[in-house]
């Protein structure tokens, strides 16, 4: 399936891999309560090693596990559970997270902007159909007043 | 006041049209009722009973006559020609199409006004004292801190979906005239030991089915840490606020369930992390504050003798001086609440043309800004004395001179069954029909203040669990009942009231009413308020007569 990157759109080559599926030879996610079960077997998995998160999974427990992995996954269930901007945030702000995080779900065009504020950078969208048509939404605003990933400062140190 | 620069102009301009393309493709069919929902909710935008219903925010409540006149305009091109002041010194239209509402954001928008979060589970509209910057005994001016507070939330991309609705208040005097207590952040500007000011910050009020008192999770904070300490609160409650179920979702809830301790635990650990990157430096503090430094008051404007010559020789006029006119911090100024509860219309209504003579009102008479207050009534904030009287003769004329200020005509009332489709209950009808009864006001004035809040559900918008008298009304098998509480404030003595007993049928509640204060008027000390007589003899003897006969 296609997925936005980087404001592009691209080919996604990662296998979202369920928790009793067999590793596959290829770019693959896991759950965190895969990750933390069979952490010595995936610590020396071949491939691209990702990780899915949820709002209700404890992010703090997974940070010094971090490097392990290119893409955290960040699943929004219903787009209007706003839990894991906040990881999202957590995860470039304080533990300095620098692989690619995707929120997967229930996403429209209208979160795109916030969520590319607090650090997410590609997105895996259910509902859309054309994702041409979602690539506007990156630029609803020009400025934000807050600390931002994309900008530290705060609008008022800029004015 | 405060005026937008090309960036506030901007995001404000841009959020007009990232609206019109929501809202074109809900129309075409793009977006579903359900993904439109949240997207209108946080531009104002309510489904109700009748037709849409709009929400436009006006931030703590201040709006300069130009704004009002807009108000006015578009109340008169896109909807009935009246608007609807909340107790979140909001207002309301409440007949706008849907379709039309991008054009009511743009034409707002031209006069740096917006609906930006008046709904949804975002940060609300900032709200504060109506005598911000105009009372003596105040700490600080709380409006910088307001639109410090209104610019961040903006928009804030992590706080765009929290688990519901979160509202914040700032005071900077010891009376608590915007119920602070009862809203997620209440915000208290105070001085330390040390003579400095910064913040008391209160977290967990709320009213709605669940009505809880705020408490302290910090009792001083500097002010350059303002926008760190709220952006922990908030992160905190983001993350750890129930999702499961919306009644218990309100940070009230998450911080009944933690306990205040372990709340404030976990915002200290994360303010501690990010308190550097969000220090609000000097020059910002400056910049806001620059909006709001004290105008060129007239010196000789106490000089004036003709304030006294007239209210010797005119009653009427000298009773709405002593209800409606309160003092001014700089002598020889007054400040005037224009009453929004006139007997025979909703509280909290005004219609276009009575708008724009308060606009033409402000220009002459209080430097052309009007302010909104959480009791639904308007003000003018500095008028002088010399003033007062030709002020009162045209608002006389335009039906805005009701000398009825904090008495119990001074109703706050939800729209109700009436328009609203979440009440179980009307309430409109109850505050006319309590009108019509206590007409008389010099009763009224000798019953002193008394604060009647009528809701037609749980939900609470009129704020009834904090009413000295509150009426809220329940439906029992298609029928409207109506449960009183008693001895509730939103003040500075902030208190839930307590139940009265079981609910009273619609066509007792005015009776009920009325031997409530019979009751009061026997057990009142010489000038006792309403409220401290209850606090004195409790609830049973107000309960015992009520139900004596049944």
């Amino acid at each position: 399936m296609q997925i936005i990157k980087d404001r592009e759109i691209v080919e996604d080559n990662w296998l979202h891999l369920d928790d009793d599926a067999e590793l596959a030879a290829s770019n693959i996610t896991v759950s965190i309560a895969r990750w933390q079960e069979q952490h010595e077997t995936l610590s020396h998995y071949e491939g691209g090693l990702g990780l899915r998160l949820t709002g209700e999974d404890p992010l703090e427990e997974i940070v010094p596990d971090l490097d392990k992995f290119s893409l955290i996954v960040l699943n929004f269930p219903a787009f209007t559970d706003g839990r894991c901007y906040s990881f999202a945030r957590l995860l470039r702000d304080r533990y300095a997270y620098k692989g690619e995080i995707r929120a997967q779900g229930d996403i429209l065009h209208d979160q795109l902007f916030y969520m590319t504020q607090c650090g997410i950078n590609s997105f895996e969208m259910a509902n859309a159909n054309r994702l041409i048509d979602a690539m506007p939404a990156f630029d609803d605003f020009s400025e934000s007043y807050q600390t931002t990933v994309l900008k530290p400062e705060p609008l008022y140190r800029r004015r | 006041m405060y005026q937008y620069d090309k960036h506030d102009q901007a995001m404000v301009d841009q959020r007009v049209s990232q609206y019109r393309d929501q809202t074109r493709r809900f129309l075409a069919g793009e977006l579903t009722e359900e993904q439109f929902r949240p997207l209108r909710l946080m531009n104002g935008l309510y489904v109700q009973i009748h037709a849409p219903m709009l929400r436009v925010a006006i931030p703590y409540g201040l709006m300069s006559s130009t704004q009002v006149r807009k108000v006015a305009d578009v109340s008169r091109r896109y909807d009935k020609g009246y608007v609807h002041f909340t107790t979140r010194t909001n207002f309301q239209l409440n007949w706008p199409t849907l379709e039309s509402v991008p054009d009511i954001l743009a034409e707002l928008a031209s006069v740096q006004m917006h609906a930006i979060q008046s709904s949804g589970n975002c940060i609300r509209n900032t709200t504060s004292d109506q005598l911000a910057g105009v009372n003596a005994g105040e700490i600080e001016d709380p409006r910088p801190w307001c639109e410090i507070i209104r610019q961040w939330s903006t928009f804030h991309p992590e706080f765009a979906y929290l688990p519901r609705k979160f509202k914040i208040a700032v005071i900077g005097s010891e009376e608590d005239r915007a119920a602070t207590r009862v809203h997620d952040i209440g915000l208290h500007l105070v001085k330390n030991h040390e003579g400095e000011v910064g913040f008391e910050v209160l977290v967990g009020g709320g009213l709605g089915r669940t009505p809880i008192l705020g408490q302290t999770i910090r009792p001083f904070l500097e002010k350059k840490d303002l926008l760190s300490y709220l952006e922990a609160i908030l992160r905190v409650y983001n993350r750890l606020g129930r999702r499961d179920n919306k009644y218990k979702a309100r940070i009230k809830i998450t911080v009944r369930e933690h306990g205040i301790n372990h709340i404030r635990e976990l915002v200290e650990a994360e303010w501690v992390q990010i308190r550097e990157q969000l220090l609000l430096d000097d020059k910002e503090i400056d910049r806001v504050k620059q909006y709001f430094t004290e105008p060129a008051y007239e010196a000789d404007a106490s000089s004036d003798d003709s304030f006294e010559t007239v209210l010797a020789a005119e009653p009427e006029f000298a009773r709405w001086v002593k209800q409606n006119v309160v003092d001014h911090k700089v002598a020889g100024y007054k400040v005037a609440y224009i009453s929004l509860k006139a007997p025979d219309v909703p509280p909290g209504d005004v219609s276009a043309e009575q708008l724009d003579v308060v606009a033409d009102l402000a220009d002459e008479f209080s430097l052309g800004e009007v302010r909104a207050s959480h009791n639904q009534n308007l003000l003018l904030g500095d008028v002088k004395q010399s003033d007062l009287y030709a002020l009162w003769l045209r608002l006389q004329t335009e039906g805005l001179a009701t000398a009825n200020i904090n008495t119990m005509t001074d109703m706050i009332c939800c729209p109700g069954l009436d328009f609203c489709g979440l009440a179980n209950a009307t309430s409109i009808p109850l505050a006319t029909e309590i009108n019509e009864r206590f007409s008389d006001l010099d009763y009224l004035y000798d019953l002193g203040d008394i604060k009647i809040k009528i809701s037609g559900c749980m939900n609470g918008c009129a704020h009834q669990s904090v009413g000295h008298i509150g009426i809220l009304g329940v439906d029992k098998k298609g029928e409207e009942w109506y449960q009183f509480t008693l001895g509730g404030s939103s003040e500075a003595d902030a208190a839930i009231g307590q139940r009265l007993g079981r609910a009273i049928p619609k066509d007792q509640v005015v009776d009920t009413v009325s031997t409530l204060l019979d009751v009061f008027k026997e057990n009142r000390h010489e000038d006792e308020l309403f409220l401290a007589t209850v606090r004195r003899i409790g609830v049973d003897p107000f309960k015992e007569r009520v139900y004596a006969n049944n």
